[in-house]
């Protein structure tokens, strides 16, 4: 899950990182009343969850509170790549000395988390390592013993820094990597971390993410930060109406699972597909055969004949779906039998001829004697293990496409 | 021969009065495999299809007579997996299928870590465990006996996967085409897991019976690359063919959404299928486009082998 700048921050701070006094609203009258309080040169920034805000025009700096409020007012109202910004944060404009950078990720590689610290701050640290490589240190740390500050050290010492920066940044960066672990992120990123004209270190701009499986035990953060259940995992983009009945199907019985997706879809093959490569692989079979499906989805875990049949009939329903394809690689736990009882189900609910509306049903595995039995009864096309995926997937294409010339 | 586990292999299951967990201990029963026991604390005293059940790991060595089983299948909910891999560690289990999704990231760091330190090792989390063809499984891989037996054949080639189905669609074509599989493994579908391609391949590299690597992969992650790595670094004697799936999630309107498993979420340029394909290629690893297409390509690579 994604935080917000404002929500980063506050994390920042409450790992004892020091930020400036800035302030977060939602109204650009109070934003006024921000700016009065921190007296002085500001900064007004567009608290949405995408890139390129400055670009956009979502970063704006004023000189007075009155500037301040009209450059809140234009922010609140701007759409930045799709997305409506939650408010603005008025941040007084530093005096910068010098910016940084400091990171924490996870290395798949080395299974550990790795810090990372450039004293080229305020770019994407990715053009820094490519084109500076001796201007970024990394280092990984233990998930198991307790971590020491001199780990930060030697990453900051490794990047180049020295002096009074190494001890002023030395902090920071151990604060980060703690924070990092002790609440289930997968990305924290302090950039800029600014070096003051006094020497101090202060986070200028924060990015976190938070595990989605580490949520459930990070409550009491998420609970501080007012950050409810109901603003789910902050998937890049609203969930559809397809999405949410899928979502709301799936968690009605624990039985099984069931996922569906149609973001970014928007063709006539209806997808009734499993399980999670499975689902991957006859995807990319319809595509790459011309085919355009129509959504994406999963079925896992023996799901119930109602499971499979809320997907199906969710599938049916979506715009331009006159037939869908049912798939699957070889099942061992999910039964062949009730997932074609599902569908078979979903067709005659929603008043449609199981064997003109299935264009093909390709899962073998348990239960398939008993699956295919009631297949036949219906007049369904299906095949066994004989036929492929990809061949699956191409008769499916040939099927649907022919009936929609 | 085989990998990982072979005939005489003994583990016990960690949760396994669970619904999925009793249908694992009979499916692994039915196919030859030895359960010596199984933990769920609170429930000491009870069976599972004729498998005694203890409170603690510790128990079921002592019922034992001392002996110290060789590995463990841990089926709990995601917050008590890690305690329960830490608990099997320390009682000197060697090879842990973690078969639980949806763990969060540290926890399956310090598992990874402490089994390192203690000289031992984890497949998955978030995987179906391993197969040896006629001889035993660890874990849920192929399902019920007489299921696994119909996709799964002894035979020369070594399976690699981070789909559990896949691992089995790719065995079945396999086993269909006459060239059977030696060990399969479900290696786990999660942005860390305890096994990577890399990993296992010195073990297959040591078994006779193999004589080639057929691997599944998926946008997400760099186990590709370091794959890639390997090859460069190993004058290895067998040949490997990928199949990546996926490939739609490289389209701009996917860009930031997983698809499949936890893992696939692409999180550099580097982590997209595109990328990794060039890289499995420039590394003498062909990746083809169809399942359908390995059988042949697999012979073709081991004529080519033996020929040289």
């Amino acid at each position: 899950m994604r935080f917000f700048e404002y929500e980063a921050r506050e994390i920042v701070k409450r790992a004892g990182i020091p930020v400036t006094d800035y302030g977060f609203t939602t109204d650009a009258t109070e934003a006024k009343e921000i700016a009065q309080r921190i007296g002085g040169p500001t900064v007004i920034k567009s608290q949405v969850l995408t890139g390129g805000r400055m670009k956009a025009g979502g970063v704006k700096f004023a000189d007075t509170p009155e500037e301040a409020q009209a450059h809140a007012k234009d922010i609140l109202a701007l759409e930045i790549n799709g997305h409506m910004p939650r408010g603005v944060l008025v941040d007084p404009k530093a005096q910068v000395e010098q910016e940084y950078y400091a990171g924490v990720v996870w290395d798949g590689t080395a299974k550990k988390p790795l810090m990372l610290f450039s004293d080229m701050g305020g770019i994407d640290i990715e053009q820094v390592a490519e084109e500076h490589p001796d201007h970024v240190g990394r280092g990984h740390f233990s998930t198991l013993e307790p971590f020491s500050d001199f780990q930060a050290k030697q990453v900051i010492a490794a990047a180049g820094v020295t002096g009074r920066a190494l001890q002023r940044a030395t902090p920071v960066l151990a604060r980060l990597a703690r924070l990092f672990l002790e609440n289930d992120m997968t990305l924290a990123e302090i950039n800029p971390l600014a070096e003051l004209k006094d020497g101090s270190f202060v986070a200028l701009d924060a990015h976190m993410e938070m595990e989605n499986e580490g949520m459930p035990r990070q409550k009491a953060l998420l609970g501080a930060l007012g950050i409810g259940a109901q603003e789910g995992t902050r998937e890049g983009h609203t969930p559809t109406a397809f999405e949410e009945a899928v979502k709301a199907i799936d968690a009605a019985d624990h039985r099984g699972v069931i996922q569906g997706k149609d973001t970014g879809f928007t063709g006539n093959i209806g997808l009734v597909i499993g399980a999670g490569g499975g689902s991957l692989t006859l995807t990319d079979a319809v595509r790459q055969q011309g085919g355009k499906p129509a959504n994406y989805s999963e079925i896992g875990g023996n799901p119930s004949v109602a499971k499979a049949c809320g997907l199906a009939k969710q599938v049916l329903r979506l715009e331009g779906v006159e037939k869908i394809a049912v798939m699957m690689s070889i099942v061992s736990n999910t039964r062949v039998d009730i997932v074609a009882r599902g569908v078979i189900k979903a067709c005659l609910e929603l008043g449609k001829d199981p064997g003109e509306t299935i264009a093909i049903f390709r899962i073998p595995g348990a239960w398939e004697e008993e699956g295919f039995k009631i297949l036949d009864s219906y007049g369904i096309e299906y095949c066994d293990r004989s036929v492929s995926l990809w061949e699956a997937a191409g008769r499916a294409v040939a099927k649907i496409e022919k009936a929609a010339a | 021969m085989s990998i990982l586990i072979d005939q005489n292999t003994t583990f016990i299951i960690q949760g396994i009065t669970g619904r999925e967990a009793v249908n694992l201990t009979r499916e692994c029963l039915d196919y030859g495999s030895k359960i010596v026991g199984g933990v769920t604390p609170g429930r000491k005293g009870r069976e599972v299809h004729g498998v005694p059940v203890f409170d603690t790991v510790e128990q079921v060595i002592e019922h034992n007579g001392g002996a110290v089983p060789d590995g463990s299948v841990v089926t709990v909910p995601p917050a008590g997996t890690r305690d329960a891999v830490f608990e099997a560690l320390h009682a000197g289990i060697k090879t842990i299928v973690v078969v639980t999704e949806r763990i969060p990231r540290r926890d399956v760091a310090m598992m990874v870590e402490l089994a390192d330190a203690k000289g031992a090792r984890i497949i998955g989390p978030n995987c179906l465990g391993v197969i040896v063809p006629g001889v035993a499984k660890m874990g849920g891989i192929g399902g019920p006996a007489r299921n696994a037996a119909v996709a799964y054949q002894p035979g020369s080639v070594g399976v690699m996967s981070r789909s559990g189905g896949m691992t089995t669609e790719i065995s079945s074509t396999l086993t269909a085409a006459g060239l059977g599989v030696s060990t399969a493994v479900s290696i786990g579908g999660d942005a860390i897991i305890g096994s990577t391609y890399a990993e296992l391949m010195p073990f297959f590299e040591a078994d006779e019976q193999t004589e080639a690597i057929v691997i599944y992969t998926e946008p997400g992650g760099r186990m590709e690359a370091q794959l890639a790595q390997w090859v460069k670094d190993n004058d290895s004697r067998l040949p490997i063919i990928a199949f990546m799936a996926g490939k739609f999630m490289d389209d701009e309107e996917m860009q930031g959404m997983s698809f499949g498993h936890a893992g696939t979420i692409v999180e550099g340029k580097e982590d997209s299928a595109t990328e990794k394909i060039a890289r499995l290629e420039a590394a003498g690893i062909p990746v083809v486009q169809r399942i359908d297409e390995i059988p042949d390509l697999v012979k073709a690579k081991i004529a080519e082998r033996s020929a040289a």
